[in-house]
């Protein structure tokens, strides 16, 4: 046998991998095939498509002309949002850029799309704000004109639009007077402080024939679209109940804001910001944390239950609540405050469905539930449970097949279905869709964010709900949380805030729009006429 | 001692169980690229932002940076597929094993089994400084000093038409 002659034993010796490549071909095949058929089993089933966002026209044409009222933390938020980052922020977040590289919100700012407007006015009855406002509006040879009053700053024919972001009891007059002037308005939510302004401004907006947005912004949200697709196409089945809620347990949240060391009856022009609210004398921390007292704000009805209201409301469309209890106290923060911090919703909707699997009879009926806190942070998830499944609703999107499910009943006894998993996940950061996800995927489900995905992308969804007010002001289209939404928005958060401070059930005539057995002497007498 | 003459004084068991060890490394590795490459959803950054210890940093670069995360992406899934290749047919063995131990080396270093450091990513044992990661590290160093490729691998054929 020569030496350099490949003989059959080293060829086997040398190809020893063949069989082993063999068996792993077989392997992957047999497994890609039975994984990739429960997952096209369950998708043919769900049938779900990722939601298309909200079309949006172009930004192009003559530049808009923005106005401000309300230049505090969230009045600046929205102006960044539009293009207009404070000076301060700029250098802040260089700052964090160069010490954490996860923190890429500058990046995210900077990259932002121009949405062609100039922010021409703001407006603040406190002098220091406004005076910020104006260095982060001053851009390209504008600086805009500062105002105290909203009423001075409405007169100036050269705004085309205003931004409100003041505490709720001014947001109706406001909105008011800025459609009766001619001005497209984005107002922050609560939309409303009381009952009877909250048909005023749904008819002010109405015949003004003006765009009017809501700042929800979460309608942008790329899961929530996808979910009302889930809703639609009745992968819950008949949903009966819905758990929201919010958990906070700092300062912050609890509305402990900052005091401007600024801030004295020199800077801050008191009897325009009480506006309205019952004639007091100058309150420093009535003014920096209107939210804690029901004069000016409207508790953790219209900053928190709206939030999880809407976003409800968007997905099921189920409108005002035939009835609203609401109970809960001041638990943590005894601290002069009149809003509690506890604070459990109850709204009925007998009449609601969402499409049945089961025989007749059992498909009618919802009950939303809002449960929050300002003492604890234990986050508990937003779930929509209807007879089939249960979505776990946050930034990702989570099904669990229901053990009784009567639409899923054969692919769980297949065992194409399992219980042990959810049965489908949509994440909008992934390429793809995804079915039939492991620990991971539900691991990560409901880390809240403030961002959404475009095409897998990060975006501010501020920044979405603002530029889709603009487009819509040039193209013409329609908003995502218009005057119809705002109203059922407000007034189902108002029957929560009256149910609390009346101690009694509060009823909604939908057919004579109405609260039902609540008098006006009983509004006037909690300041919610 | 050049490897021939090295195999030849292995046992047979000592043979042959190195080059079971070898490709059941390749065959996982090669797996782990197979499922990288047939989910298009798949990408690196989830992974990379759940980095943790000292070198957490440089992988949040990466995954910050969506081209580079391209790349990256694109790397780990051929560079799994071809050195679980190279293992599994013994070709180009050493390379192979230098190319895993790369691999794995920079999967140990964002996620090491420090103390106090948790991952959101789940993982299914418990582990203190020595994980999977490192154990499959060494495993391939062994191979590289205890190379198997010639003795069954295309590598032999490879050195014995290269010798004619």
């Amino acid at each position: 046998m020569s030496q350099n002659k490949i003989n059959r034993r080293d060829a086997i010796k040398g190809l020893a991998a063949v069989p082993v490549l063999g068996a792993f071909l077989l392997g992957t095949d047999a497994k890609s095939d039975h994984d990739e058929e429960i997952k096209q089993e369950i998708l043919r089933e769900l049938n779900i498509e990722p939601a298309v966002p909200n079309p949006t026209g172009s930004m192009k044409g003559d530049v808009l002309r923005v106005g401000v009222i309300g230049y505090g933390g969230r009045g600046e938020h929205l102006i960044r949002a539009i293009g207009f980052a404070s000076p301060k922020w700029l250098a802040d977040m260089k700052e964090n850029a160069a010490k954490d590289p996860k923190d890429t919100r500058l990046r995210d700012y900077l990259e932002q799309e121009n949405l062609n407007v100039q922010l021409v006015a703001v407006c603040d009855t406190f002098d220091v704000r406004g005076e910020l406002g104006v260095a982060a509006g001053s851009k390209d040879g504008v600086k805009p004109k500062q105002y105290r009053d909203y009423r001075k700053m409405l007169e100036d024919p050269n705004i085309d639009a205003v931004v409100i972001a003041t505490p709720d009891h001014a947001h109706a007059p406001q909105v008011i007077a800025a459609v009766q002037a001619g001005k497209h308005v984005y107002v922050e939510k609560c939309m409303t402080h009381k009952v009877k302004e909250t048909f005023d401004l749904y008819d002010a907006v109405k015949k003004s024939g003006l765009v009017f947005q809501l700042g929800h912004q979460h309608r942008q949200t790329a899961s929530f679209l996808t979910a009302r697709e889930l809703v639609r196409k009745k992968v819950m089945g008949h949903i009966n109940l819905v758990q929201t809620n919010t958990n906070r347990n700092d300062d912050n949240g609890a509305w402990q804001w900052e005091i401007h060391e600024k801030g004295n009856p020199q800077t801050i022009d008191w009897d325009l910001f009480l506006g309205n609210a019952p004639k007091i004398p100058f309150n420093a921390e009535h003014y920096f944390r209107w939210r804690k007292w029901w004069a000016y704000g409207t508790g953790l009805s219209g900053d928190l239950l709206t939030h999880d209201y809407d976003r409800i409301n968007c997905l099921l469309e189920m409108g005002i609540p035939a009835s609203c209890n609401a109970s809960g106290g001041i638990y943590t923060h005894r601290d002069g405050r009149d809003v509690p911090d506890v604070f459990q919703v109850v709204m009925e909707y007998p009449d609601f469905t969402s499409g049945a699997t089961q025989e007749a009879g059992k498909e009618k009926g919802l009950t939303f539930l809002y449960s929050s806190t300002l003492g604890n942070q234990y986050d508990r998830g937003t779930l929509v449970m209807g007879h089939d499944a249960t979505l776990e609703l946050g930034e990702q999107l989570i099904i669990h097949a229901d053990p009784q499910s009567t639409r899923y009943k054969d692919m769980i006894e297949k065992g194409t279905v399992s219980l042990e998993v959810p049965m489908y996940a949509y994440d909008p950061r992934a390429k793809g869709v995804d079915a039939v996800t492991g620990a991971t995927a539900k691991y990560f489900a409901n880390k809240g964010l403030m961002y959404t995905y475009r095409d897998g992308k990060r975006v501010d969804s501020t920044f979405l709900h603002l530029r889709e007010w603009l487009s819509a002001i040039r193209n013409g289209h329609k908003v995502s949380c218009g005057v119809e939404e705002g109203f059922q928005e407000a007034i189902s958060a108002h029957m929560a805030s009256a149910s609390f401070r009346l101690g009694k059930r509060v009823e909604w005539d939908a057919v004579n729009r109405k609260l039902k057995n609540v008098s006006d002497t009983e509004l006037a007498g909690i300041g919610m006429l | 001692m050049n490897e021939t003459n090295r195999i030849s004084s292995y046992t047979t068991a000592q043979t042959w169980l190195l080059v079971i060890l070898r490709m059941l490394i390749g065959w996982h590795l090669l797996y782990e690229g197979v499922v990288k490459l047939w989910n298009p959803g798949w990408s690196a950054g989830g992974y990379l932002m759940d980095s943790q210890g000292p070198f957490a940093n440089l992988f949040y670069k990466m995954a910050a940076n969506p081209s580079v995360l391209q790349v990256i992406d694109f790397m780990n899934i051929w560079g799994l597929i071809l050195v679980g290749l190279g293992l599994m047919f013994g070709i180009f063995t050493r390379l192979a094993c230098v190319g895993g131990i790369l691999l794995l080396g920079l999967y140990f270093l964002s996620h090491p089994a420090l103390i106090g450091v948790k991952y959101a990513m789940p993982t299914e044992g418990s582990y203190l400084f020595v994980n999977k990661n490192l154990i499959e590290m060494a495993a391939l160093c062994v191979l590289l000093v205890f190379p198997t490729g010639k003795m069954a691998g295309l590598d032999g054929l490879i050195a014995q038409w290269r010798a004619k």
